[in-house]
């Protein structure tokens, strides 16, 4: 198949972006976007040109590193998928594709479609964590915990990091990512301790990263690969009012 | 001359000997000593976050954007603890046992032993820290069995144990960060390791965004750097993992060992063209309901489902009739390799064999199949666009765990004083195979308990050396070789991609040093890579500069290093004239075919010094001696 | 807690933003209940409504909660243009090409717009009635009380004037889809049960609202064609 890309090329954060074209020929269809990128990047080393700069790992979907905006959309035109795990099966011969970096004021481009994420980080070195330290930790059945409440945590901790619902947001803003890990460890007994003190401090943090308010679109829930729910959101939400109420602000 | 210091005493009491009796460092002194980490994974992550806890200046460098994304994250089965949760008579003895008979007889008996006594407390550590394995109703920890031992001793978190155990460790991590006892570099790269006086006393290391270059003291330096089974180009790995830092401290002298070691996992997706970039593992639990088979009849190009029952060869239940389709997994990727030899591979490029769940679900009905491999299926037909449901899947055999790695003594010390490797990047623990939901394990407990014990007592000995500058001979000398090479890289300007040397070495390696090895293949494959690695400083072509986000060079940089690291791979695997674990010699097997061991002369871990560019490395035997268990033959009829 | 961080902070913004909009969706109730007295028979309605517009305006309890009402009114509105200002911020520069909006429903993305219309729309109506009401020269009724009844009455013959309060109500219709339950989770409603009774129970009252001020001035109209 045959396709024309419209990539953002951008040499470093503070210069001014453009957009370039190029046309690629013969791409088999089972490629993933990625794996199509790597040919681009081929055909323009051989034309004596400076590829084209993206991020991308594990490739198989869990390590959260790759991301661009595809036609308009985090990571392409399909719900819950990484970038990686888009295949070119699912563009038509002769489509124009447009890419774009993950678009956020949090996320500087670096180069090209490589972005800055480290604000993510920074919202967990604010209280994303249990503050155990190693070998202190008691017996792993001493604490029963629910099958259920086991799974729901499992469920918020899936989170890969990727910031598919910053970009996907119109407001950039890091709720559902925030919310996710609050979440787990709220449903969890061994986050019961530093309860308060944790969600206010993920909240300030995620604030003074300069994210956005969540307007409750629920975008995020549906483009996240890992299917987040936007309950984690209401947790959150909840865990701070409640922490409010308190007096623990 | 290799000491592996193991401590004194009966194998039980060697672990809790040494911290009885090794050297401390008080609270007051830690605070003068830096450290360096090297990745972020299960290993690096509590490395760093454990010795910052403990009050030492520590420095974590990677090459990702984010701790999170080191390559643990994508570990799926399980982690194994002998807590005996089950009542189904599991112990430590048990548990160590079953791993030094994995790894045929090829590992330390008292490193083994540690890594069983120690699973225990990673299972107590990471729950702790919030990680949500499976539970019972009851609210206690859920466990299966993996990786063909009789007893449940794996604990899991559905499909993505390593995310979570990765995460639990990245959330530490974090937390040391935020406090301001370790200092993360994200995106960057070590280039060099310095020694100074035979010590290990820091990095030069490459700003990947503003391609500057650094220099970074310490007084001990940990590599956490993971595998190199990115050598083959194809395999379960990350694109970004790499040997380069465990290369450079070769180069430096630290010996490696067991380097041909690798383990093939039979459960990937097969190659589909030549753009392909990686091969993506399917959970090995697939094989407990699938049924693995190819036509009976060479270069069968009918429709699967179109070959009647007789017409197909259900190979691994034919030659393992006890084990079946659950055959360990050098055992399952070599017979499949096998097949895919004889001609009988299947699907568009005749490199795959059949998983087929069409009994299964005959049998449970699809909605229970679905129950149980739902999520694997859709992420089968999401990467092939067929469905398991309607035709059987293919696999085929990918490279996946290095069990070989840097040379590491009990302390987890390199041949170079203060450097230590923990993680996938040492040898140790697995001998010449990796016991299933073993990797998980032996990453967190040498992060979390062990290296933070070793490394005091050498540091001990440095609290009255002081801040290392870094303005010293070593250093210029390090940073001038570093900047030097990436010159040369870029200068070459020649036709040919790194890229496209990475892909031609991966087949070498897979040809001649992959699945199954024979004397003249391995020669040829010398040659071959030699020619490869002349070509790649004749016409290698990097654009671009130095000083800018430069995908290429680093690229360069790493497929450099695998091409030295590749002869290196070739020699071990030359030597060693048995077949032992993943290492298997075509021409040192039985008459069926099953691997033939050879304990009067390969009873030692092939431990390799670096000679120079290009020159035959130095072997350098650690005889292996076992005290307590008598290795006996692995069989699996 | 500094006012600095009452401004600064999202999810506080967003309880102001919550609470707000609870407080004037509750209102929203008394106001339709009290509208619907319009449909009396004319007699009784044009009597009843005068009595019952001076009874709201000459109590003293009424008159404070009516402040309360337009405080919290103004807030609702500063708070969102403070919360959009800054979320058009937090977005950036943006996409060059934006197919974002598929995974949302419009109203959702443009309560700011909605808002704007309903905000247009209540200037109108101040105008019209209350500031009438309170300084406008207007007739009293045979009770002795102001005649606002008449006004209503009249306004609401004309088409174009009853156009532009359906399209009012409409816009409140979609603002108060998304508001209501988008309130219920800002105020933490996370219990999956509850966060989908809190849907139906948004979408229902949207509707009634909607459909409840939107007759009141159709049925006049027609009723005098």
């Amino acid at each position: 198949m045959n396709v024309t890309l419209k990539v953002w090329r951008q040499k470093n954060s503070k210069s001014k972006g453009h957009f370039e074209t190029y046309k690629l020929n013969d791409l088999n269809p089972d490629m993933s976007f990625l794996e199509m990128l790597d040919v681009l990047n081929e055909q323009l080393i051989h034309e004596d040109k400076i590829p084209v700069e993206f991020d991308s790992d594990c490739r198989e979907g869990i390590c959260g590193q790759c991301g661009l905006t595809i036609n308009g959309r985090p990571n392409g035109h399909h719900h819950h998928t990484t970038t990686c795990q888009m295949h070119m099966r699912h563009f038509e011969d002769g489509d124009t594709i447009l890419v774009e970096p993950l678009r956020a004021s949090a996320f500087t481009v670096i180069k090209d479609l490589k972005v800055d994420r480290s604000a993510m980080d920074r919202i967990m070195q604010a209280g994303g964590f249990v503050s155990v330290h190693t070998g202190s930790a008691p017996d792993a059945n001493s604490l029963p915990i629910g099958k259920m409440d086991a799974e729901d945590a499992f469920d918020s901790a899936a989170c890969i990091g990727c910031g598919t619902c910053i970009a996907t947001c119109k407001n950039s803003s890091a709720a559902l990512f925030t919310s996710a890990k609050i979440t787990q460890l709220a449903t969890l007994p061994q986050g019961e301790i530093e309860r308060e003190k944790r969600v206010v401090a993920m909240v300030d943090a995620m604030d003074a990263e300069g994210f956005g308010s969540c307007t409750n679109t629920e975008a995020c829930e549906m483009e996240c690969p890992q299917e987040i729910s936007v309950t984690n959101i209401a947790r959150m939400n909840f865990e701070y009012n409640r922490a409010l109420l308190l007096g623990k602000k | 001359m290799l000491n592996a210091k193991i401590p004194d005493g009966p194998l039980e009491k060697k672990w809790k000997n040494y911290q009885e009796h090794c050297k401390l460092v008080n609270p007051a002194n830690k605070k003068k000593l830096d450290v360096i980490v090297i990745g972020t994974g299960l290993s690096g992550a509590p490395a760093a976050a454990t010795l910052g806890e403990l009050g030492y200046n520590v420095k974590v460098f990677f090459f990702q954007d984010t701790a999170r994304r080191a390559h643990s994250v994508a570990a799926q089965g399980g982690i194994n603890a002998s807590k005996n949760y089950q009542n189904d008579g599991d112990n430590v003895f048990r548990h160590f046992y079953d791993t030094l008979k994995g790894g045929d007889f090829r590992s330390r008996e008292a490193n083994t032993y540690r890594l069983a006594e120690i699973s225990a407390n990673v299972i107590d550590q990471a729950v702790a820290q919030g990680v949500p394995f499976a539970r019972e109703y009851g609210g206690v920890l859920a466990n299966r069995s993996f990786g063909g031992v009789q007893v449940k001793r794996t604990f899991y978190a559905q499909g993505q144990t390593g995310q979570q155990m990765l995460l639990g460790a990245y959330s530490v991590l974090m937390r040391q960060i935020g406090l301001g006892h370790v200092k993360s570099y994200n995106r960057h790269e070590m280039l060099e390791l310095v020694v100074i006086d035979g010590k290990a006393r820091g990095i030069i290391a490459r700003n990947l965004i503003t391609g500057e270059i650094e220099r970074h003291s310490a007084h001990a330096v940990i590599l956490a750097s993971g595998g190199y089974g990115k050598i083959y180009y194809l395999s379960t790995l990350a694109i970004g993992s790499n040997a380069s830092a465990a290369w450079k401290a070769h180069r430096k002298g630290a010996f490696m060992a067991g380097v041909s070691w690798v383990q093939f996992h039979p459960t990937c997706l097969p190659q589909s063209g030549d753009y392909q970039s990686k091969l993506t593992l399917m959970s090995e639990a697939l094989r407990n309901d699938g049924r693995i088979w190819v036509p009976k009849l060479k270069g069968d190009d009918r429709f699967p489902n179109d070959i009647p029952e007789e017409e197909r060869d259900y190979y691994l239940e034919r030659k393992y009739p006890a084990f079946g389709n659950l055959a360990p997994r050098d055992i399952a990727s070599r017979s499949a390799k096998e097949q895919i030899d004889a001609g009988k591979g299947v699907g568009p490029n005749k490199n795959a064999v059949y998983l087929d769940f069409k009994d299964a679900i005959k049998e449970y009905g699809a909605e229970e199949i679905g129950d149980r491999y739902g999520n694997l299926f859709r992420m089968y037909e999401k990467i092939t666009g067929m469905s398991p449901y309607k035709q059987p899947m293919m696999i085929s055999p990918a490279a996946h765990f290095t069990m070989g790695g840097l040379w590491v003594d009990y302390e987890l010390m390199t041949t170079i004083q203060g450097l230590y490797a923990v993680g996938e990047a040492n040898f140790s623990d697995h001998g010449a195979n990796r016991l299933g939901a073993n990797s998980l394990l032996q990453a967190s407990v040498d992060g979390y308990f062990i290296v933070p014990v070793t490394i005091g007592n050498y540091l001990s000995n440095e609290i009255r050396t002081g801040k290392i500058p870094t303005d010293t001979p070593e250093f210029d000398k390090a940073e001038e070789d570093a900047v030097e090479r990436l010159k040369k890289f870029i200068s070459i300007k020649g036709t040919k991609s790194a890229e496209y040397y990475h892909k031609q070495l991966g087949k070498i390696m897979f040809h001649h040093v992959g699945v199954s090895r024979n004397k003249k293949g391995i020669e040829e494959g010398i040659k071959l890579i030699r020619e490869l690695r002349e070509d790649f400083w004749t016409n290698l072509k990097v654009p671009g500069g130095i000083y800018e986000v430069n995908s290429e060079l680093e690229k360069a940089g790493r497929v450099a290093d695998f091409l030295e690291l590749a002869e290196l791979m070739a020699h071990d695997a030359y030597d060693r004239d048995e077949s032992c674990g993943a290492h298997f010699r075509e021409e040192y097997q039985t008459e069926d075919g099953e691997a033939l061991r050879n304990d009067d002369e390969y009873m030692y871990v092939s431990a390799w010094e670096y000679t120079g560019y290009g020159k035959t490395p130095k072997l350098h035997k650690e005889e292996l001696t076992f005290e307590v268990v008598k290795p006996s033959v692995r069989s699996y009829k | 807690m500094g006012t600095s961080v009452i401004f600064k902070n999202t999810l506080i913004r967003k309880i102001f933003m919550s609470l707000t909009g609870l407080f004037i969706a509750f209102f929203l109730i008394i106001h339709l209940l009290g509208n619907f007295q319009l449909l009396l028979p004319y007699e009784q309605a044009h009597l009843q409504y005068n009595w019952y517009s001076h009874l709201l305006s000459h109590n003293i309890i009424i008159e404070i909660i009516a402040y309360v009402l337009y405080a919290t009114l103004i807030i609702h509105i500063l708070d969102a243009l403070l919360i959009t200002l800054e979320n058009r911020k937090s977005n950036g520069q943006g996409l060059k090409v934006d197919k974002r909006g598929v995974n949302s429903s419009w109203f959702s993305r443009n309560m700011g717009i909605l808002g704007v219309i309903i905000l247009l729309f209540l200037i109108l109506h101040f105008k019209d009635y209350w500031y009438m009401y309170k300084f406008g020269n207007i007739p009293v009724d045979e009770k002795g009380n102001k005649d606002i009844f008449l006004i209503v009455h009249e306004s609401f013959k004309q088409g174009w004037y009853v156009a532009i309060y359906i399209v009012a109500f409409i816009a409140l219709g979609f603002h108060l889809a998304h508001g209501i339950w988008s309130a219920f989770r800002t105020l933490g409603v996370y219990n999956k049960w509850y966060i989908k009774l809190t849907k139906y129970i948004g979408i229902t009252f949207a509707i009634l609202m909607s459909l409840g001020f939107a007759i009141i001035p159709a049925i006049i109209y027609l009723k005098n064609l």
